[in-house]
């Protein structure tokens, strides 16, 4: 197998297929499409040779090769040091794989979908693309433009299918998300004259002066902190969650806020370690706001997708703070949660749909004792739940806890805290669970209460498999992106000015 | 240069051009009927057959000093040519459509372009308001074209009124600039303003005047004041054509004159082009926001992005006119696909105007919304499309001379232009509606569709433009990023 990719350029194959079948659906006659059958089948076909790719690049990929795999250049505008420069390493593999993964389910989500088939199918292979190509992408400036592209597909996505006040919600999203990454482009702008490349391994290893690599963090910070959603920039993504049709939110929540976080990861810390050193406080700050002030915010709702909003929106702060802990552990523990929280918070969303395809309410007070007519739903759902509250044996544990150990090991109150939020997410999705399963039923007996299909089987099982395979065996993830993450912390120390010696020997695995 | 009074011949682009122009219109007067249609299309012809010559024309300076060519002016005059052909093809079909189809038109669109490549080539700056009057005049008559309409007659009274004045600006500014400099040769200018200090200070007020009236026809702020009720009281296809090639042949003269002559005076201007086109970038953004009718909104982002091209020049290097061509190189075929997108809109043979017709059109003809979507995208700067691209390089000018704050500036008014820009798509895409819309014309439907296709193949080709733009940047400026 390992053959075949020598000569293959699997990374471009992932980015370029999608938005050939985008094309396929387009291009299409539509006369013969009239009930969009066609393009769903192609969405499905397209996305699931892309997720049969992704899983043979998981095989194909060396845990213990140094740099990054895979890599393939080509001239773009030679001139100015920008090329098509594509790589991944285990940090970025899981995200391609997660994407990979997660657009054949969406689309299987909405195989019901009967408005503007063809532009709906064409618009989340298109997402896939970008998507892909971002955590593919070792050129910042490729990487911005698959950065922003996302855009487009994704404000089409919320403003045609959406709820009531979907359009406000589309364009509150386009414009917060301009409004952060426009920075960044500025920041990207000043590197790319300070250096002369645009190549982010070179990047990564430019000395950057200390004074101006504070305003490029922050640069950097309003973009991937309104990407992933960090408390105060997280204003936008209560509506917009809750306004986007299903779908839209599984992959809002489950792939694009993980763009934020993996920029952190990628650009922040590699590229500017003394600003990295010298915010984590502030990012510390941050996250704990996020973990305990969204918690409580998702208390108080009352609609069961808003609920799963805000519990996707505190768990982003929890990775906000393994990210800067700054050490081997906690990042690992961010990495992990990013990848637990990408497959947990998606499968609440879908279980949600599956509610919704029955005609069901999204008002909690109008839920209930589905747990003995919908008893697979019930179980499915549980198993979500008690993942995304961090139960053990499921892969949102791990997570949470290895966050936990390297926080504590830099400030005792930043662990309590962050740990405070945990207790908070039990106490919210345990409400969420009580309501929805056990209480007494109120709907309308006429509301059907099958349980689920085959399709909806179909979306959740994989999920849940590997949920709980990796709640069992976690070292699935640990050892590919490991290698990764100690070069990540020992460059990122080494320059650092603020480094705290011995933060690094601290550390056991 | 070489052999001056024997380079006649690089004026070979002007003199087809007129020659033709000048048979056509024997032609079209001794006929007995209109062949409006026939003419058009000779003139797109001879556009075309123009845009190979000016590669075969000699560079060099000619007419006693009077005119020159070299790759900037190639690349101007290429952009202008493409826009009036652009224009052209979209009149074709809209002009008869609204009962404007006159031979005149082609004719006083060829006359403009006359104008432009004159201005385009002036060396001196007698020539260069010799073409600037020639394109005026001709753009007037172009903006009363439609002489039974009341709003047309009103743009072109308008426009007349308001670039007459600013002529007399431009024509008083030339007089200081020679009474100071003793010289209305651009190379003669150079010397007078990088020696003696009287020289240089009576030639720094000349200059000023010169910018307004330059500023005023590239409608940059706060000289724009014509542009919203030009662009919509004029018939479409006039407008398309006063989007896109006089922005062209104005911006890359404006670009001359501050790099060539002024050039040793650029501490001088810096800040003033500074000031004009943060204006420029805020009135575009904010002017733009209320408005219902598209041709207005139009006129304003045109305000808008004409700051973000002055930003380059802004700069004051090699870097920074390149990333100005480029943005022009884009913005022309941004503003011909939008104004065929525009043209297309009429009911039962009525032009419609309001932003709130497009409702619906996304169900009713995708590939239409598609298009004009991507214009949109494009003009707000969205990555992949090529506005993008025209944005990243004027903005790694700008942080290239350490223009920060205009650079912030640009970012703060392209999320607010990003705004408007996206309720056009909103409408198409999210609003119920059957716009009901005529059919296409071919013509109207190839503009559409080869500058859609252009903005998104653009990526995988930056190279080309980008080498084209930069050579011509280097001959006004020897040295480059």
């Amino acid at each position: 197998m390992n053959n075949v990719f020598v000569n293959m350029p699997i990374l471009s194959v992932l980015i370029w297929l999608p938005i050939l079948g985008a094309v396929i659906i387009l291009a299409g006659d539509s006369d013969r499409d009239s009930d969009g059958s066609r393009s769903r089948w192609v969405a499905l076909g397209v996305s699931a040779v892309e997720l049969v790719l992704a899983i043979a690049l998981l095989v194909a990929f060396k845990p213990h090769a140094s740099g990054f795999q895979f890599v393939e250049i080509m001239d773009w505008l030679p001139a100015y040091g920008v090329s098509y420069h594509l790589g991944i390493d285990g940090i970025s593999l899981f995200f391609v794989i997660l994407t990979a993964l997660l657009t054949p389910v969406v689309i299987l989500a909405s195989w019901r979908e009967y408005r503007r088939v063809r532009t709906y199918m064409a618009a989340f292979l298109l997402m896939e693309a970008l998507t892909i190509g971002m955590f593919e992408s070792l050129d910042f400036l490729l990487f911005y433009i698959f950065f922003e592209g996302v855009l487009i597909p994704m404000y089409l996505i919320i403003g045609i299918w959406g709820g009531e006040r979907r359009v406000h919600a589309a364009l509150k999203f386009f414009l917060f998300t301009l409004a952060g990454s426009l920075p960044m482009l500025l920041a990207l702008v000043w590197m790319w004259q300070h250096a002369g490349t645009t190549n982010m391994v070179t990047l990564a290893h430019t000395q950057i002066p200390a004074s101006v690599q504070d305003w490029l963090f922050i640069a950097f910070l309003a973009s991937f902190g309104v990407k992933a959603a960090v408390w105060p920039m997280h204003i936008w993504l209560p509506e917009v969650y809750g306004e986007a049709p299903l779908p839209g939110t599984v992959m809002l929540a489950a792939v694009l806020s993980k763009m934020g976080a993996y920029g952190f990861l990628r650009f922040s810390l590699p590229m500017l370690p003394e600003a990295s050193a010298y915010f984590a406080p502030l990012m510390f700050v941050l996250g704990v706001v996020a973990v305990i002030y969204i918690s409580l915010a998702a208390l108080a709702q009352r609609d069961i997708k808003r609920m799963v909003a805000y519990s996707s929106a505190a768990h982003m702060g929890l990775i906000v703070v393994g990210i800067f802990t700054l050490s081997i552990v906690g990042i690992e523990g961010a990495l992990f949660q990013m990848v637990s929280h990408g497959l947990v918070i998606a499968a609440l969303f879908l279980c949600i749909g599956v509610l919704l395809s029955r005609g069901q309410s999204r008002m909690l007070d109008q839920l209930g004792g589905l747990a003995a007519r919908m008893p697979v739903f019930a179980t499915f759902l549980m198993l979500f739940v008690l993942a995304n509250v961090g139960l053990p044996g499921t892969s949102g544990f791990i997570g949470e806890v290895l966050v936990l150990a390297g926080a504590i090991k830099i400030n005792f109150w930043v662990a309590l805290l962050t740990g405070t939020g945990m207790i908070l997410s039990v106490a919210y999705m345990l409400v969420l669970t009580r309501r929805v399963l056990f209480d007494n039923a109120r709907y309308p007996s006429n509301i059907a209460t099958n349980d689920l299909n085959g399709r909806e089987w179909l979306m959740l099982a994989p999920i849940a498999v590997l949920v709980l395979f990796l709640g069992i065996y976690p070292d699935a993830l640990t050892v590919p992106f490991g290698h990764a993450v100690q070069t990540l912390v020992h460059e990122t120390l080494a320059s650092g000015r603020a480094v705290p010696s011995g933060r690094v020997a601290m550390v056991t695995r | 240069m070489i052999n001056e009074s024997g380079m006649f011949s690089l004026a070979l682009p002007i003199v087809a051009i007129a020659a033709s122009a000048l048979i056509m219109l024997l032609a079209g007067i001794l006929s007995k009927r209109d062949h409006a249609f026939a003419i058009t299309g000779a003139a797109i012809f001879v556009f075309a057959i123009v845009g190979r010559l000016v590669f075969v024309t000699p560079t060099g300076v000619g007419f006693h000093g009077m005119l020159i060519t070299n790759a900037f002016t190639r690349f101007a005059d290429i952009l202008v040519l493409l826009g009036a052909i652009g224009a052209l093809v979209l009149s074709a079909s809209f002009n008869q459509r609204v009962g404007i189809a006159r031979f005149e038109y082609p004719l006083l669109v060829m006359f403009a372009v006359i104008g432009m490549l004159v201005l385009i080539s002036a060396d001196n700056l007698l020539s260069l308001y010799v073409g600037f009057e020639i394109q005026s005049l001709s753009l007037y008559v172009l903006a009363a074209v439609a002489r039974d309409n009341l709003r047309s007659a009103e743009a072109g009274l308008k426009y007349f009124v308001l670039g007459a004045l600013s002529s007399g600006l431009l024509l008083y500014g030339i007089s200081l600039v020679y009474g100071f400099a003793g010289t209305l040769d651009f190379a003669g200018i150079a010397r007078a303003a990088s020696g003696a200090t009287g020289a240089r200070l009576g030639s720094m007020v000349g200059l000023v005047f010169v910018l307004v009236g330059l500023a005023f026809k590239v409608s940059a702020a706060p000289f724009h004041m014509w542009t919203p009720d030009v662009y919509e009281g004029s018939p479409t296809s006039v407008t398309s054509f006063f989007a896109t090639a006089p922005k062209v042949a104005t911006m890359a003269l404006l670009a001359r004159v501050l790099f060539v002559p002024f050039g040793p005076m650029l501490l001088h201007w810096q800040l003033l082009v500074e000031i004009i086109a943060a204006l420029s970038m805020i009135v575009g953004a904010i002017g733009a926001v209320r408005q219902t009718n598209i041709k207005r909104l139009l006129g304003y982002s045109a305000v808008g992005h004409m700051g973000y091209a002055l930003i380059g020049i802004a700069a004051g290097t090699a870097a920074g006119l390149r990333g100005t061509l480029i943005y022009i190189a884009i913005y022309v075929v941004m503003s011909l696909g939008t104004f065929g997108c525009v043209a297309a809109m009429s009911r039962k043979g009525k032009p419609v105007e309001r932003i709130d017709d497009l409702a619906g059109m996304a169900g009713e003809d995708p590939r239409y919304a598609l298009a004009l979507a991507i214009f949109m995208w494009s003009m707000a700067g969205i990555p992949p499309l090529a506005g993008f691209f025209g944005k990243l390089y004027v903005f790694l000018a700008a942080i290239h001379a350490g223009l920060d704050i205009l650079a912030v500036i640009a970012i703060a008014t392209s999320v607010i232009a990003a705004f408007y820009y996206l309720r056009v798509i909103k409408v198409m895409y999210f609003d119920r509606g059957a716009p009901g819309f005529d059919p296409r014309s071919i013509g109207m439907n190839v503009v559409i569709y080869a500058s859609a296709i252009g903005l998104v193949l653009f990526i995988f080709v930056p190279g080309s433009v980008t080498v084209a733009s930069a050579q011509a940047a280097h001959v006004l400026l020897g040295s480059g990023f």
